[in-house]
């Protein structure tokens, strides 16, 4: 199969567009063997599509990608010459079992199995692999973090030599990041894989990485060892001209306030039957931001799907501005109570349909979207659609592609911009609105959260980050086995007793079945 | 009659006899639907072929005598029929839920009129394996005759459920029926898997088919199939995806089928229609039973789980 070693590879001025738009632009890039190489760049600077043409997925307008002097030109190249990637959405087959998907991945595999054998040869391999899992759990049962580590165990029993990871960490708590990642550099420091890591944490770049190079609108706008790079100077890179927006304070809204959103005494069962969600409730003044802490997991998805109307409420209220609402478009409209949850992609867009499209969903049987009531106006829906796209920056900047073509992140601008545009909200509730998004976009969509909270809206925060909460929320809870367990103000915040709560171990909920 | 020990004996082996008779259709056709599912594809002509292999199997062994040529002829047009499901899908645009219903309707036009010249005759049936020599009840010897087809898809779910889980060709078919985009970054052709899988599990129904006809009281009518290609559809999601499930599940359909000439054996006559519908009732009940709002079809194949 491939070497022993990992080889050099080379990028030799490649640039690759889509239609009209100029995703990569004469992009050189060395990767010395065993080395741990970042390549860094805010969202649609063309990581994903530098990673995809070093494995041959995209035939080149110009350059070539080179491993020791051999061309690759088809995805079986790069795989022979012992590259493999690690996707941003997983290559796993679901249903199957960790055993079955490293089986599959094999090019080599015998017409017929002997289970026998290949368990014990898989028990062999994971001896030497630096995650251990169990074979036999089926990958439909396996948190985000397990399923990253079987991507990365997949690609080290194919004998992969060259791992490239596309943004790897998004979906990992910060200690499973942390392990992996460090895994991996241990991996390269002993000479046996070099490691070509996309990402926008400059953390991972200044912890794990040898060598960093800056991508900026598909061009490298730098390249160099991590000993002379800082975050300040990368962050500066990163961004050019444009600068983070500067933080927008908070108004003291001390005065007692109306209550905008109440939910009251809600109980709801998650997917597989079980209560999620155990008498919650909840008041969200005008002028406030209450900020939903909590381990994912632990009932926040079930809480937004119902007040978003997208599960059945087992029992309680939910009510605004001292009226029952009803998820209906009727009542949504009435209340100015919008949802932007978390995965957008597939929780707030039709995916096949186009970001004008998507970007109008909210409004398109009002005028000026609708004509005569029935009719929809294409031009003023693409206009509305260009103002959004201009606003939030959305890359690639046309209202007609797909919207499920667009990087997790462009989508993340154009849901926020569809709800956020217009000034029409006035109760949001926002799930973990951050995630995957670089500095200057995070600073802009708390900018936007602030804003909408010091015009009075009213505003529940779920998020997985305390840092975020912290720095926008008014008041704090902690969500653990379904139940508030904890309450407490940003400013008298203690990190150790909510990450007790958080964990679940102080929470005096004895039935929780999430937990255990 | 007499509601002795010995004659509620004679009956329940009447009911298993007519149980393991009448769920020999459902298992192939449910073990080829099966198959095809797993790979990601619907095939809802399976009427259709099982119509058209039954007049098919019959016509050729009342020709030539040979109900074993019948049978084999049999299973060949169901592959070719299967074939032609499977490469009208690959074509872009092309629903496999509406191909399937036109397969039905051209599938038992074909046989109803080529059927036509074949409904009065009589054709030579497969031979049954006699389990009951030693006992001195005739209807008890009737039950125990068992086509040897039984076995044959017995072995095939066995086969079915060894090929899906310990072969490289199962494996992926399992990949691209679950989840396509991850079989295609791994270099798995979809296209391929689907259209084999699909082909052998219209042979099997084919095979389905002949019992249809070829076994006992062995005559060919348009109303031979009375649905099972569809309900064996139905089965096929009460079976959870699984070949073992639907051996069991077969079965049970089949006994629900036997329930009408079993109690009528025991004198209650009145209910031919209403027991006659008993297979159709208890599919609904099934679908009701399994399809709940709140929870997600556990086993179903995600390429059929991500469309409306």
């Amino acid at each position: 199969m491939s070497a022993k070693q990992p080889r050099l590879v080379e990028v030799k001025s490649i640039s690759k567009s889509f239609g009209n738009f100029r995703a990569l632009d004469s992009v050189n890039l060395t990767v010395r063997p065993g080395t741990f190489h970042a390549v860094i760049g805010e969202n649609g600077a063309g990581k994903s599509t530098l990673a995809k043409c070093m494995l041959g997925f995209h035939a080149l307008n110009a350059g070539e990608v080179v491993v020791d002097e051999t061309r690759i030109t088809n995805p079986d190249d790069a795989r022979r010459l012992g590259m493999g990637m690690v996707f941003q959405n997983f290559t796993l087959v679901p249903s199957m079992t960790v055993a079955e998907n490293l089986l599959l991945a094999r090019k080599d595999l015998p017409a017929f199995l002997n289970s026998r054998e290949e368990h014990t040869r898989l028990q062999k391999f994971l001896e030497t692999a630096p995650f251990s899992i169990d074979l036999e759990s089926r990958i439909a049962h396996l948190a985000a973090g397990q399923k990253q580590k079987v991507e990365i165990l997949k690609q080290l029993y194919l004998d992969t030599k060259i791992l490239i990871l596309d943004e790897p960490t998004s979906v990992l708590t910060p200690a499973e990041s942390d392990e992996v990642m460090g895994v991996l550099a241990r991996m390269v420091e002993r000479g046996t894989l070099s490691v070509v890591l996309i990402t926008h944490k400059l953390r991972d770049v200044m912890d794990f990485a040898d060598d960093v190079t800056v991508l900026r609108h598909g061009r490298v706008v730098a390249s160099m060892p991590v000993e002379q790079a800082n975050p300040v100077k990368l962050a500066e890179l990163m961004m050019g001209e444009s600068r983070p927006p500067e933080p927008i304070t908070k108004k003291n809204n001390s005065t007692p306030t109306a209550a905008a959103l109440e939910v009251k005494e809600l109980t709801v069962r998650g997917d597989n039957g079980l209560v999620a969600v155990n008498q919650v409730s909840l008041t969200v003044h005008r002028g406030e931001i209450l900020g939903v802490a909590g381990v994912s997991g632990n009932g926040q998805r079930e809480l937004v799907q119902a007040i978003a109307g997208q599960c059945t409420i087992e029992s309680g209220e939910i009510r605004s501005f001292d009226e029952p609402f009803y998820p209906t478009r009727r009542g949504i409209r009435k209340a100015g109570l919008f949802t932007l949850p978390e995965e957008p992609l597939e929780n707030a867009t039709v995916p096949s349909m186009s970001v004008a499209e998507n970007i109008s969903l909210r409004k398109f049987d009002q005028p000026p979207f609708a004509k005569a009531r029935w009719f929809l106006n294409r031009s003023a829906i693409k206009d509305a659609a260009l103002a959004v796209i201009r606003n939030f920056s959305i890359r690639p900047p046309f209202p007609d592609v797909p919207i499920r073509n667009l990087s997790g992140g462009n989508v993340r601008r154009a849901v926020l911009g569809r709800d956020l545009m217009g000034n029409e909200a006035k109760i949001l509730v926002v799930a973990n609105p951050c995630v995957g998004l670089d500095f200057a976009a995070t600073a802009f969509v708390h900018n936007h959260l602030v804003e909408i909270r010091n015009d009075g809206g009213a505003l529940l925060l779920v998020s997985e980050d305390l840092d975020e909460l912290v720095k926008l929320a008014d008041r704090i809870v902690v969500m653990s086995c379904g139940v508030i367990a904890h309450e407490t103000l940003p400013s008298e915040l203690d990190r150790t007793v909510v990450g007790g709560y958080m964990g679940g171990h102080v929470a005096a909920s004895a039935s929780c079945k999430i937990c255990s | 009659m007499h509601f002795n020990s010995v004659n509620l004996w004679v009956v329940a082996a009447a009911l298993l006899g007519a149980a393991i008779r009448g769920s020999i259709p459902y298992m192939f056709v449910s073990l080829g639907e099966c198959l095809t599912e797993k790979s990601g594809r619907i095939n809802l002509g399976m009427e259709g072929i099982l119509l058209m292999s039954a007049m098919t199997a019959f016509a050729v062994s009342q020709r030539t005598g040979s109900p074993w040529l019948g049978a084999l002829t049999a299973a060949i047009v169901g592959g070719i029929l299967g074939l032609l499901h499977g490469s009208l899908t690959e074509l872009p645009g092309v629903n496999d839920i509406a191909a399937g219903v036109a397969m039905v309707v051209f599938g038992s036009g074909l046989a109803f009129f080529f059927g036509k010249q074949f409904v009065a005759p009589m054709a030579p049936q497969l031979p049954v394996l006699e389990f009951g020599k030693w006992a001195s009840n005739p209807a008890l010897r009737a039950a125990l005759r068992i086509s040897p087809l039984f076995f044959l898809g017995i072995v095939t779910a066995f086969v079915l459920h060894y090929a899906l889980k310990y072969t490289r060709w199962g494996l992926h078919v399992r990949a691209v029926g679950d989840a396509p985009e991850a079989a295609r970054s791994m270099g798995i052709s979809a296209r391929q898997h689907r259209l084999i899988a699909t082909t052998i599990g219209a042979t099997l129904a084919g095979i389905g088919g002949a019992h249809l006809t070829l076994y006992f009281p062995g005559i060919w009518s348009e109303g031979i199939s009375g649905g099972q290609g569809l309900m064996a559809v139905a089965l096929v999601i009460f079976a959870r995806w699984s070949p073992l499930r639907c051996l069991a599940v077969s079965l049970f359909f089949g006994g629900a089928q036997a329930l009408d000439p079993s109690l009528q054996a025991l004198g209650f006559g009145g209910f031919y229609h209403l027991l006659n519908a008993s297979p159709y009732v208890l599919t609904l009940i099934l679908m009701i039973v399994s399809c709940s709002r709140s929870r997600k079809l556990i086993g179903m194949p995600g390429a059929l789980a991500g469309r409306g």
